[in-house]
């Protein structure tokens, strides 16, 4: 299992002192939290990307390229990477850039973006949402496994004898993920490639997600690419520790309050119960999450969203330790433990993925 | 069994948006004959639930039970209280929860309460264009129930709830099974996406 932080990279006024970051706070606030990721013992930092206040990360690949140079282990994602208006041509560059870069610690998660306004603002018209999603990653997929590619489809200009430099590191594309709250054409895809799916799972209903998960293990089979419980999924999760579970709760609830998605609606109470939000002891976050292994089945990937709503960097650091003192290494063991052999541990990883690849060309 | 979902918007106990709601599924559940399961949503119950939900975009709890009450029965009646000329903002409320297709097709049955029959047009011109939108088969004859209507035998109020009962008892009788399905269970293949089908 791969544990990690997901951000969205909000520029969010704390609601204990009314203080907003500046836009250079937050950004080496991220890169903080990222190196704090592998130090901490983590697997995988993710960023979001947007367009519009009050959101930082609008480049992902420069951002995740600086954080690599600063770490050794860290496994550099997205959350998501916007298939829908950026250019897939320049998501194939950017991406085995970095990939090169980092040594081939790589991979990205495909999204489409819910901020109206962005789909004009790059050209594009939110209601060609899901069709901009299969055809750009359908580019984007020959972009880094065909050297010369000729193509023609609706939404970009069509390109002849066009090569992707650098080609992928090893000649191993970056694994994807897809992520969606509520898409079942986006399972059908992530399924069809037999590439990964993440269900940010944060802001919805368990039994919804195991729908939209059921259907990508199901079709995932379907697609020849091994069982269903061979698919490999990713979670999210959030959660807010103390010692003490009513310390956690009582620090976390002006946040909660305040937050920017779901402020001022369900109480923490509530939400705690309707979403996987946890706050309370690391026991009670480790017992919570081994609980989504009984929902969705044995996974592969777990990300925490642990820096929103204002949190100051100093407490998300806190947050961090403890999640990777008290309850990845438990997490750790005991989700190996109930994992059956023939169930991936991980996602792929460049390693992985070269080895896979060297296989197939001695088979073939 | 046939399924009737009453949404019901009124704001006091008792409510007079209730007691046309009532009269109104009495009377549908008396023109389709057999087996009828009522099943009735007070909004005032749900009022914070629904707040939630158009927050979060997920109703949750009891409240999507009753969500789903609506969605998934063979015929709704709504039936709202007039303020300030329209529908009130519960009744708004509870259908921007709603997904655009879960009312395709269905038939509805309309009603409004208010202080004089001056008010009765706010259906014709607010709560129809509603239902348009979603797609539902609004009942041409739809109900307006003013304060004198209950103390009154000549207005026409218990001739109004029997027609409209049996008008939307013919709708829903006439109404094919519903074949609906499910995007989980049956997805469109990976190839029709490609080809833009």
């Amino acid at each position: 299992m791969q544990f990690g932080i997901f951000t969205v990279g909000d520029v969010t006024a704390d609601p204990t002192t009314g203080r907003t970051p500046s836009e250079a706070e937050r950004i080496q606030a991220m890169v903080t939290i990222a190196l704090k990721a592998e130090e901490a013992g983590l697997d995988v930092f993710a960023t979001g990307e947007h367009h519009n206040p009050p959101f930082v990360p609008s480049s992902p690949t420069t951002m995740l390229g600086y954080i690599a140079a600063r770490t050794e282990r860290l496994i550099l994602s997205t959350a998501t990477t916007l298939i829908t208006t950026n250019d897939p041509v320049k998501i194939a560059e950017d991406f085995a850039m970095l990939q090169h870069l980092a040594g081939g610690r790589v991979d990205l998660m495909m999204g489409r973006g819910n901020t109206g306004p962005v789909y004009p603002w790059f050209g594009k018209d939110i209601r060609d949402g899901i069709p901009l999603a299969i055809e750009n990653y359908h580019l984007l997929h020959r972009l880094w496994r065909e050297d010369v590619v000729d193509w023609e489809g609706k939404y970009r200009t069509p390109l002849q004898s066009f090569t992707s430099t650098p080609r992928p590191l090893d000649g191993a594309p970056p694994f994807v993920w897809h992520g969606s709250i509520r898409s079942p054409e986006i399972a059908e895809q992530a399924a069809y490639y037999g590439d990964g799916f993440f269900a940010n799972h944060i802001f919805w209903p368990t039994d919804h997600f195991q729908r939209l998960i059921g259907l990508y293990r199901r079709r995932y089979e379907h697609y020849g690419h091994g069982s269903a419980d061979q698919a490999i999924v990713g979670l999210g999760g959030q959660v807010f520790m103390r010692k003490n579970s009513q310390d956690a709760v009582r620090e976390f609830r002006p946040y909660f309050d305040n937050a920017p998605v779901y402020g001022h609606g369900p109480s923490l109470e509530e939400f705690t119960r309707e979403t996987p939000l946890t706050v309370g002891s690391p026991q009670q976050v480790i017992d919570r999450t081994l609980t989504f292994r009984d929902h969705f089945g044995d996974y592969q990937r777990q990300l925490f969203l642990m820096d929103h709503a204002g949190l100051p960097l100093k407490t998300v650091l806190e947050q961090i330790d403890m999640l990777g003192e008290e309850v990845v290494p438990v997490l750790r063991k005991e989700f190996e433990a109930l994992r059956p052999a023939h169930v991936p541990a991980t996602a792929p990883t460049h390693a992985s993925l070269v080895a896979a690849k060297e296989n197939a060309e001695v088979t073939r | 069994m046939t399924t009737l979902a009453v949404v019901s918007a009124g704001l006091g106990r008792p409510s007079s948006t209730r007691l046309l709601a009532d009269r109104l599924a009495e009377s549908a559940a008396r023109a389709l004959g057999g087996d009828v399961s009522t099943e009735t949503v007070e909004l005032r119950d749900h009022a914070h639930a629904m707040v939630d939900a158009n927050l979060t975009g997920f109703p949750s709890g009891d409240f999507r039970a009753a969500v789903e009450s609506v969605t998934g029965a063979d015929g709704l009646i709504a039936v709202t209280p007039v303020f300030n000329a329209s529908y009130s903002g519960l009744f708004k409320t509870f259908f921007d929860v709603i997904e655009r297709g879960d009312l395709e097709g269905k038939p509805v049955l309309l009603g409004a309460t208010g202080g004089t029959a001056r008010h009765s047009l706010a259906i014709d011109f607010a709560m129809r264009p509603l239902f348009a939108y979603l797609r539902a088969n609004a009942m041409p004859t739809a109900v307006f129930a003013a304060s004198e209507d209950w103390g009154s035998g000549d207005t026409g109020l218990p001739d109004r709830i029997a027609r409209a009962g049996a008008e939307l008892a013919a709708a829903i009788a006439g109404r094919p099974a519903a074949a609906k399905s499910d995007p989980y269970d049956e997805p469109v293949p990976f190839e029709d996406l490609l080809a833009g089908r």
